[in-house]
């Protein structure tokens, strides 16, 4: 082949090179990859996916009698938190931990070299959070049901506050991890720096301890982050309404659950976008 | 596109800066079609911050760059997807196997090489079930080089592809450049390894400190065609610097050494027609030691170096 011929070609595969199919081809290939990788990773399916499950049976075994003021068995107040917690731990701790390794390992700056429509890596990223939250609250809800004796909701209503919660919470945590991401120095410390923001929140968010129990300086530091948020909106799914009297509002606060879950998600994208690099010293 | 055709590479004043530091200080650089291009010089010369900027990883200072036609700075996936790349640092692909790998990036190309071709080319024909990290360093970098070149690139970079690799793989990772330079694929080279570019390379450019010190055909670097031949042999039997026979006019000798004569010329053949006859009749039929040298490479890459390290810092 000549240079010529080589230019060429060059044109006519920059025809072929469809914006629309390129985009979706792309994103086909890494939501697969996505997949593999998390389902094949010992590490990742233990400590994001299995984690809560294993809290939930071990701590679910532990606790008894009914929360204070209620007439809530505590085990079921609990399985309601852990299943917002193995929300965030699949989309917060999962994702920053898998961004981290993929910085470190020269995934990211590989496929920045490469044409894939950029959009596509987040696509990924969004596939492998819906396939792997959905997994996690389906395990969480049938072992809280069999082993917990939850109360399954049986209206409509608490099955939409159910979804929308879950996707907001989802959706804010995921983008908290890109941006939280770029403050993890390397591979190798990414799950430690994870855990510990995850394990703050839950002690302070009320999962294990009822949070109208906490210091009330614990309950101001807990209100402006989502876990709170979505332990409290699972809350409203799984308990009686009269339970809503031992909330710091003695109300659920709907309304409010979703403008701190939807203000996270925005300002969690402002700063993903600001912080987010495919290129740079931290990428290898 | 008529720059393109003309040449993939084109860059005029190439600068970097770190804040008050100067990475690049005015680097030309014309890449032709076709060719192998090797880019020499020590560990942080620039080398990879040049190749950085080319590939659109990097964001310059200042100068004017043009790349297949385009300012790597745009960064379009229809421009992307004429580069390969392959990286100095080699990359893990976690938790997928070699083909698998090799099959993703090349879903992103509009018109990628077949799987079994890459993997094949980079000779991991053998490894192509086995998940990525279980492969050895070696491995990895073949895998690496597979990665950079599925997309059947027009213009290949490659920093430093065999560094680490058993002399083996290292042919191999020749028979890949040549295979593309064969299919009139142009590839920038940075290496450390002078044999490789005497082997791959028809032009190269040595960077010192953030700049260019030479440009031009590898086999004519650094004067390699001016410098003199050296033919040396050890005096034996009734042999002597004093005796020696008429030689070429430019030669110059040097016997400061008792019984070892040294002779610098550019007519080296010349030189040796006259001196052998000359030996054979004091009856010495084996000259001892006797080595003819022309300046390798090496010779004249150091050389470069150090000059140019002296003048610059």
């Amino acid at each position: 082949m000549t240079s010529s011929d080589a230019v060429v070609a060059g044109q006519s595969r920059a025809v072929a090179y469809g914006g629309g199919s390129g985009l979706w081809r792309a994103s086909v290939a890494r939501s697969s990859v996505e997949l593999k990788s998390f389902f094949r990773n010992r590490q990742s399916l233990f400590f994001t996916l299995l984690l809560p499950i294993v809290l939930l049976l071990v701590l679910g075994s532990i606790f008894s009698g009914t929360v204070p003021g209620t007439h809530t068995d505590f085990k079921q107040m609990f399985v309601a938190g852990i299943i917002a917690c193995g929300i965030m731990s699949v989309s917060f701790n999962g994702l920053a931990i898998n961004i981290a390794i993929e910085r470190d390992n020269g995934m990211i700056r590989r496929l920045a070299s490469s044409p894939m429509p950029k959009t596509a890596y987040f696509v990924g990223k969004i596939v492998r959070v819906v396939v792997t939250g959905v997994l996690e609250a389906a395990i969480l809800l049938v072992v809280g049901v069999a082993l917990f004796h939850l109360p399954m909701p049986s209206d409509p209503g608490h099955w939409i506050t159910f979804s929308w919660v879950l996707l907001l919470g989802a959706a804010s945590c995921s983008l908290l991890a890109v941006a939280f991401s770029a403050v993890i120095p390397n591979a190798r410390s990414a799950a430690a720096i994870v855990t510990l923001p995850f394990l703050v929140l839950q002690f302070i968010s009320g999962v294990f301890f009822p949070y109208s129990e906490l210091p009330a300086w614990m309950q101001t530091i807990a209100a402006f982050f989502p876990l709170k948020w979505m332990t409290q909106g699972l809350r409203s799914v799984f308990l009686p309404a009269d339970f809503a009297v031992v909330e710091p509002a003695h109300a659920w606060e709907l309304g409010r659950t979703a403008v701190v879950l939807g203000s996270w998600c925005a300002a969690a994208l402002l700063l993903s976008l600001l912080t987010f690099r495919w290129r740079g010293a931290n990428v290898r | 596109m008529s720059d393109d055709q003309a040449n993939p590479i084109r860059v005029r004043g190439l600068r970097k800066q770190y804040g008050s530091s100067h990475t690049l200080r005015g680097v030309d650089l014309d890449v032709r079609p076709g060719e192998v291009f090797a880019l020499l010089g020590p560990n942080g010369a620039g080398k990879t911050t040049t190749v950085e900027i080319l590939e659109g990883v990097r964001r310059r200072t200042g100068g004017e760059v043009q790349v297949l036609g385009r300012d790597p700075a745009e960064d379009s996936p229809r421009w992307r997807a004429r580069l390969g790349i392959v990286p100095q640092t080699t990359g893990a692909y976690t938790d997928l196997t070699v083909r698998e790998v090799v099959e993703h990036f090349a879903s992103f190309y509009p018109a990628p090489l077949p799987a079994d071709q890459v993997i094949g080319m980079v000779g991991l024909g053998k490894q192509e079930r086995k998940q990525a990290q279980t492969l050895s360093g070696g491995q990895l970098r073949r895998l690496d080089v597979a990665v950079g070149v599925v997309g059947d690139p027009d213009l290949i970079f490659l920093d430093e592809p065999t560094t680490g690799l058993d002399p083996e793989a290292r042919a191999e990772a020749w028979d890949l450049v040549r295979y593309f330079a064969d299919q009139g694929k142009t590839t920038v080279l940075t290496t450390h390894y002078l044999d490789e570019v005497e082997a791959l390379a028809q032009r190269a450019a040595v960077i010192v400190a953030g700049a260019i010190v030479e440009t031009g055909a590898v086999s004519e670097l650094g004067g390699r065609r001016e410098v003199p031949a050296t033919v040396s042999f050890t005096a034996t039997g009734g042999l002597s610097a004093a005796g020696l026979p008429e030689l070429p006019p430019d030669t110059t000798v040097d016997a400061r050494t008792d019984d070892v004569i040294t002779l610098r010329t550019h007519g080296p053949t010349r030189a040796l027609a006259a001196l052998l006859p000359w030996a054979a009749e004091a009856g010495v039929g084996e000259l001892r030691d006797l080595r003819v040298h022309r300046p390798t490479l090496e010779d004249v890459y150091l050389k470069l170096i150090r000059e140019n390290q002296g003048e610059l810092s």
